[in-house]
């Protein structure tokens, strides 16, 4: 501990990790309960962070309540680490609480993210924070949250079975891509954060703990390490995440969540993985895909993928 | 000391016990310890600390009150330790407020098991609101030494066996009952010395 300690060094203009002691102890007593009924939106005494909100500042401010001087920081944006939004938490953290960063998935001991669940497996003792816009998976068809908050202690569920429903009944399957609900340990419906469906399996029985941060909405919640993680589905229409016919263009990979990039302004395409660190470490080891031979392509994918991406989002 | 007006008492400075030395960082790594402990129920976790705590609160004990009290949770002491030096010690670091009534409390702090009160005196939650519930920080004399029991529920990959030692006889009744207020009821963290062991709500005990 000491040695730890001793070395720490941060900005100290700040106290460590920015929060101050009392305000660490709300989140983390709020976290607790968190994890004891997961799936349920504990309410909290959110602060301003020094960033706009819609910006990660939920998900901070878990981090900076959980995160210690021995802790190694991972933050991605969309499966990369060398977005903006990544990048300046990242900087973030290294300035007030001067821990080490890494954009390693196996080396980091706390993971801050936005939007994506890292590819490779989390392991036991990892912390995954999620960045979290809207925590009420019901409040598009609810707008009040009186109302919701009885929906979730009564566990009246129907009117999110309804609209998977009209999906189908307007497209003939359950058109979802993200922000796919999810039913945690058979209680409550909780919002995965807008990360793919095609990350919703990861979540269950995952070894790492999972902690949800919503700054603006000041909601924490909790999925605790082999917890059942259910995407809701009916059984003539079963859940199914999404599939490419492609591989990624850089490493090749089958198995991965992948990002269209358009390359010029005659059709061009491609399609890469969105997890940076997955996709570097793969080309490392050897793998390629397609256009992996082309410089003009690889050097594209690293530096615009950021904004095509952020376009869907805004 | 469990009258309501003993909060208002100033505390015994001559034989006050320090607290955390780096309360940033050791408050950090308890809470880090805290949280291992209740997402894998029914594992033993040990805290490193060098705590000096007034008997008969063990360094567990102590670390998690100076790491999770403050003056927004009243905090129920049960009567071993209200008649020693802890209380003090914990309005003087924590500035928690004490009080008498079970159901007022957001921490409970139990050390003697004999004496406990049943789990359905404290607060459940509201409907709406289960993170409303206390959080039970109970002192045993072993975590591993009692009757095995398998424990199973979100946490635990598959099933888990148990042991801790020194409970009431019919604790793991009043356990299901809890169990079976799920979302709501209370949350246990079993202490001995400066090891924990985690048992949130959504446990399942068989014997």
């Amino acid at each position: 501990m000491n040695a730890v300690v001793e070395k720490a060094s941060w900005d100290e203009a700040y106290n460590f990790a920015y929060l101050d002691e009392q305000t660490k102890r709300m989140i983390r007593r709020a976290l607790l309960k968190a994890v004891a009924i997961p799936g349920y939106q504990v309410p909290f005494g959110g602060r301003e962070m020094p960033l706009a909100y819609g910006w990660g500042t939920g998900g901070m401010q878990v981090t900076a309540s959980v995160i210690g001087p021995s802790d190694t920081l991972k933050v991605i944006d969309q499966g990369a680490d060398d977005t903006t939004n990544a990048v300046s938490i990242r900087r973030f953290f290294k300035r007030v609480a001067g821990v080490a960063t890494t954009e390693a998935t196996e080396e980091a001991s706390v993971i801050q993210t936005r939007h994506r669940i890292p590819e490779k497996p989390l392991k036991e003792g990892q912390v995954l924070v999620y960045q979290v816009p809207q925590p009420e998976p019901l409040r598009k068809l609810e707008p009040r949250e009186t109302e919701t908050r009885k929906m979730h202690g009564y566990a009246e569920y129907g009117l999110m079975h309804v609209r998977l429903y009209e999906d189908i009944s307007r497209f003939g399957h359950i058109a979802t891509t993200y922000s796919y609900p999810v039913m945690v340990n058979g209680r409550y419906v909780m919002s995965p954060s807008p990360i793919p469906k095609f990350d919703n399996p990861k979540m269950e029985n995952n070894p790492a703990i999972q902690l949800f941060g919503a700054g603006r909405e000041k909601r924490i919640y909790a999925i605790p390490p082999y917890t059942s993680v259910k995407s809701l589905d009916f059984d003539d229409h079963p859940f199914e995440v999404q599939r490419w016919p492609q591989a990624c263009a850089l490493c090749g990979a089958r198995d991965s969540y992948l990002d269209e990039v358009v390359l010029d302004d005659k059709g061009g395409r491609m399609f890469v993985c969105s997890d940076t660190h997955f996709c570097a470490d793969r080309q490392e080891k050897g793998h390629r895909g397609p256009m992996a031979a082309d410089p003009a392509a690889g050097a594209f994918a690293r530096s615009s993928d950021t904004s095509a991406r952020k376009e869907g989002e805004r | 000391m469990n009258d309501g007006n003993a909060t208002l008492a100033a505390p015994d400075m001559e034989g006050l016990k320090p607290g955390f030395t780096e309360p940033v960082f050791e408050a950090q790594e308890a809470f880090r310890t805290v949280l291992n402990t209740l997402s894998y129920a029914g594992r033993v976790h040990t805290l490193e600390t060098e705590l000096d705590p007034p008997a008969p609160l063990d360094p567990a004990m102590a670390a998690m009150a100076l790491t999770l009290f403050d003056f927004d949770t009243p905090v129920w002491l049960d009567a071993a330790i209200a008649d020693g030096a802890a209380p003090d010690f914990l309005r003087f670091h924590c500035g928690a407020p004490l009080v008498a009534a079970e159901g007022e409390a957001r921490f409970a702090v139990v050390a003697n098991l004999s004496k406990m009160p049943p789990l359905d005196r404290f607060a459940i939650g509201e409907d709406r609101y289960p993170d409303r519930s206390a959080t039970l920080l109970i002192q045993v004399p072993s975590l591993t030494g009692g009757p095995a029991m398998t424990w199973r529920g979100p946490g635990i990959d598959g099933a888990i066996t148990v042991a801790i030692a020194g409970l009431p006889a019919d604790f793991w009744a009043q356990w299901a009952d809890n169990h079976a207020l799920y979302p709501l009821g209370v949350d246990v963290i079993f202490a001995a010395g400066r090891a924990l062991v985690g048992l949130p709500r959504g446990i399942q005990v068989e014997g």
